[in-house]
């Protein structure tokens, strides 16, 4: 009973109070809820500082938080691989609709879209979602000053108005590319 | 081991995105096409939780277990940086369908052309540094 619980996706409601979980038990240990900032370590620690003064950071004191990113790393493999024998995501009908007048095969089989994600099968498309989106999540994420973690749920549950702007923001940029870029790319 | 406990909630909070399925790029494009409840209602009740447990900490005077004031994210007044910032942002996320941590929580559930995106949002750090100074904030 328990581990066929464990097993199936895991609801909005068990997910969201346990993320708020994560950030008081974080609070707690007297550090702060954000990933984003790792990328800024990250680049200070692969000697960024040499090039822009931005990067001239001690990089010493975040290293807790490249051990949380490392646990999440771990994290993705125990809940991706050991604790999830179906792999289908059950996205919406209408979702499916759409993703098939794309063109693309059975959306929702898997967590990613094969022939965006996959190594055998990506397109031009796909190199452009990756590099492209990767670049503009990393710019984007330094320039707000914060990502879904440090804003849009730490931000907003210390109730600051910048937080509530920047997920405003992001909601600009996800509707532009799902509604606008998303039809005629596909 | 001085992190053990960040390790460790970094491992449940990898286990809980990818559990409740939300490091998938499909998730997140129903989310943006409103077609479902699902991602709404994880940031919604997590962001009201979240919000009860900031307003009991100060309330109450909570401290960490280092005897400190609650980290809790401020952010400095204005707008532009953060609608900008945050557009971009959005215009990243919709098209990797996967935010920082969702990328990192990926590439361990063994997607790794995700490590492709996190090179790119790597050199989007780099780039945003070193032109920082001339954006509008």
């Amino acid at each position: 009973m328990m581990v066929e619980l464990i097993q199936q996706p895991w609801p909005w409601y068990v997910a969201g109070p346990l993320i708020a979980l994560v950030m008081a038990l974080l609070l707690l240990f007297g550090r702060r809820f954000g990933v984003s900032s790792n990328f800024e370590t990250l680049c200070a620690i692969g000697g960024a500082g040499k090039v822009s003064d931005y990067f001239k950071i001690d990089w010493k004191k975040n290293i807790w938080s490249l051990v949380f990113v490392a646990g999440a790393i771990i994290g993705g493999f125990i809940g991706g691989n050991l604790l999830m024998p179906n792999q289908e995501v059950d996205i919406a009908d209408d979702t499916v609709v759409v993703l098939e007048s794309y063109g693309f095969v059975e959306p929702g089989k898997e967590f990613l879209p094969s022939e965006v994600f996959s190594a055998e099968e990506i397109t031009w498309k796909g190199w452009l979602m990756l590099i492209l989106g990767g670049f503009l999540v990393g710019f984007g994420s330094r320039y707000a000053g914060g990502c879904t973690s440090g804003h849009a749920i730490s931000g907003l549950s210390n109730l600051q108005l910048p937080s509530l702007i920047a997920v405003i923001g992001f909601f600009i940029g996800g509707l532009t590319v799902t509604w606008l870029i998303f039809p005629i790319l596909f | 081991m001085k992190y053990l406990n960040v390790l460790i909630l970094g491992v449940v909070f990898g286990i809980i995105l990818t559990k409740a399925q939300i490091i998938s790029w499909f998730r997140i494009f129903e989310m943006f096409r409103f077609d479902s409840f699902h991602m709404y209602g994880v940031i919604g009740s997590a962001v009201v939780l979240g919000a009860i447990f900031v307003f009991l900490s100060k309330k109450l005077g909570w401290k960490s277990t280092a005897g400190q004031s609650l980290l809790v994210n401020t952010y400095a007044a204005g707008w532009k940086k953060y609608l900008l910032g945050g557009t971009l942002f959005g215009l990243g996320w919709a098209m990797t369908g996967a935010c920082p941590g969702p990328l990192f929580m990926l590439v361990g559930k063994g997607h790794l052309m995700i490590l492709v995106a996190i090179a790119a949002a790597l050199l989007g750090t780099f780039v945003y540094g070193v032109v920082s100074k001339k954006l509008p904030r």
